[in-house]
């Protein structure tokens, strides 16, 4: 049988990047060695663990799980998860989505959809929360809305700032319209810590869009994005489609986010940690002190 | 009708616009334009009138009718420019304390280069946020279509009401028919599954309640006009406070039965 679409071309530049990056598998393999899916160099394991997995020769920054996401973040010993009984269900019976669950959850990452909780960064304790990529793209369904509101009431309550780390397709449509309404839920709860003065900032991690663009992510105090994130509200796919015409090379990246002025800085996760942390330190005590 | 053939109809040529409704539940009218920020987005009218005796803001998404307004009028797909054109008649309506109603019929938020370079994601994001703290009573009321993120930015209210025959999703279900099935020919199926119709979302409280429309136009916003004066006229009853805590109760509430 001929695999169809082995002769189709990327329609745009953007597209090839997104399959390039498919391809080799943009997660850190359990293999000793990993390709760096744009220079193509080879780099072993260990050193990829030790520069925060990001590619040394050419800075590519590899998607990362939720939990290593955390280890990279948190002071040694110190994150204490909060929530982990809410998963998701499938709670309109939409046809395939407890298998697509199943699946999601005997991947690596396993039930993880957002890790939430409390931990020291820098030596500030601060309320964190990481999507999982691997999960169902971190689409955002019940149970995702859900932690994330619950973290940010929980730091309310506990007067501590919120350090949130996106990675989303959107919104999770098998959940339907209840997927929809956490968009809601959670900006009720980003607008609550805010009133209370506590600060807020989110991390845009490669690819931010959709349902949590539009709500979570955007709303933060101070927005730090990763080199090369896509960051958008619609994905450049649906907008070829729409506008029927080739999208500029690096739209929707988040050098082009900061030029536009949607970010505050992009971070290199090779010194985000340090930047965190003097955020932190500066924002020390909320806005009451 | 089935989901589909509600989908339909939320989406038939000749079905009143929000246009149609300001004419017939406010009186004295006046339109108010631009963002003050970048644009005036003709997709979204908002202005002030009263509502019997009652000052109100009025918010509407604007599809247009013929061929040369819809286009006019980007279809009701809202750029940016139209979601902070909204903010900025909420914030006059909680300066001059008065009420806001929005009228909701989009397919969705505009996306396109301009849309993103303005920040789609981040008007969104921001009406939510200060919606979900606005100090007056909110009532929104989908009259059409419901699509996505770009109807919610003007539906997060006291109130959220809909029309019998119109939906409200989470994505088209054109859209996920082709991502789930790669067959956008099964839309029928993803019209039922995603339960878009006004029945389905008020058995799972995301609406409060559903407006007649068999009745014809004529009576259907006599009714709504009637309904909207009792709601207004009873939240006076609340202070500031308890309006912003119970409509925050009300989203909060929203898939939340986990232990």
């Amino acid at each position: 049988m001929i695999r169809r679409g082995i002769f189709k071309h990327p329609k745009n530049d953007l597209e090839g990047e997104i399959r390039r990056d498919r391809t080799p598998g943009p997660s850190v393999p359990e293999e000793l060695c990993v390709t760096c899916p744009t220079c193509r160099k080879m780099l072993f394991r260990d050193a990829l663990a030790e520069s925060s997995y990001v590619c040394p020769h050419c800075g590519w920054h590899f998607r990362i799980s939720a939990r290593r996401r955390i280890e990279i973040t948190a002071d040694e010993g110190t994150f204490r998860e909060l929530n982990t009984k809410i998963v998701s269900r499938n709670i309109l019976s939409f046809p395939g989505y407890d298998e697509k669950l199943e699946q999601a959850r005997r991947s690596e990452s396993g039930k993880d959809e957002v890790v939430c909780g409390t931990c020291r960064i820098g030596g500030f304790t601060s309320c964190v929360f990481a999507m999982e990529p691997s999960f169902m793209m971190g689409s955002m369904g019940t149970a995702v809305g859900e932690k994330i509101t619950r973290l940010f009431e929980y730091a309310a309550e506990h007067r501590l700032p919120v350090v949130g780390f996106t990675v989303s397709g959107g919104a999770r449509m098998q959940e339907g319209i209840l997927s929809l309404m956490q968009m809601a839920k959670t900006s009720g709860a980003v607008r609550r810590h805010s009133e209370a003065g506590l600060l807020y900032v989110a991390v845009l991690t490669n690819p931010t869009t959709g349902g949590v663009t539009a709500s979570f992510a955007m709303e933060a105090d101070i927005i730090l994005a990763e080199p090369g994130a896509l960051i958008g509200f619609a994905g450049p796919r649906v907008i070829e489609q729409t506008i029927r015409q080739k999208l500029p090379p690096g739209f929707q990246r988040a050098e082009f986010l900061l030029e536009k002025g949607f970010v505050d800085q992009i971070s290199n996760r090779k010194t985000q940690k340090r930047l965190l942390t003097r955020l932190l330190e500066f924002h020390a005590g909320g806005a009451d002190e | 009708m089935n989901a589909y053939e509600k989908l339909l109809a939320a989406r038939a040529d000749g079905r009143p616009t929000a246009k149609n409704y300001i004419e017939r539940l406010f009186q004295n009218f006046i339109e108010l334009h631009g963002d003050r920020r970048y644009g005036d987005d003709s997709a979204v009218i908002t202005g002030i009138g009263t509502l019997g005796r009652i000052p109100v803001t009025v918010i509407g998404i604007e599809k247009g009718h013929g061929t040369k307004e819809k286009v006019a009028r980007n279809f009701g797909s809202a750029h940016p420019e139209g979601y902070r054109k909204a903010l900025r008649q909420m914030k006059l309506a909680e300066k001059f304390r008065r009420p806001v109603i929005c009228l909701v019929d989009t397919s969705g938020a505009y996306c396109g280069i301009g849309a993103e370079e303005r920040g789609q994601g981040q008007a969104i994001a921001e009406n939510l946020m200060e919606l979900m703290g606005l100090r007056v009573p909110v009532v929104s009321i989908l009259i059409g279509e419901g699509g996505s993120g770009g109807a919610l930015a003007l539906a997060v209210a006291d109130e959220v009401w809909m029309l019998e025959n119109a939906v409200y999703s989470v994505i088209s279900p054109e859209g996920c028919a082709s991502i789930l099935w790669k067959n956008p020919k099964r839309v029928g199926d993803a019209a039922e599954y995603l339960k878009i119709t006004a029945q389905d979302l008020l058995s799972m409280n995301v609406i409060d309640r559903i407006i007649p429309e068999g009745i014809g136009f004529t009576k259907t916003c006599a009714f709504l006009k009637i309904q909207l004066i009792r709601t207004l006229k009873r939240s006076r009853a609340l202070t500031e406070e308890e309006l912003v805590s119970q409509r925050y109760e009300k989203f909060r509430r929203i898939g939340s039965d986990f232990q």
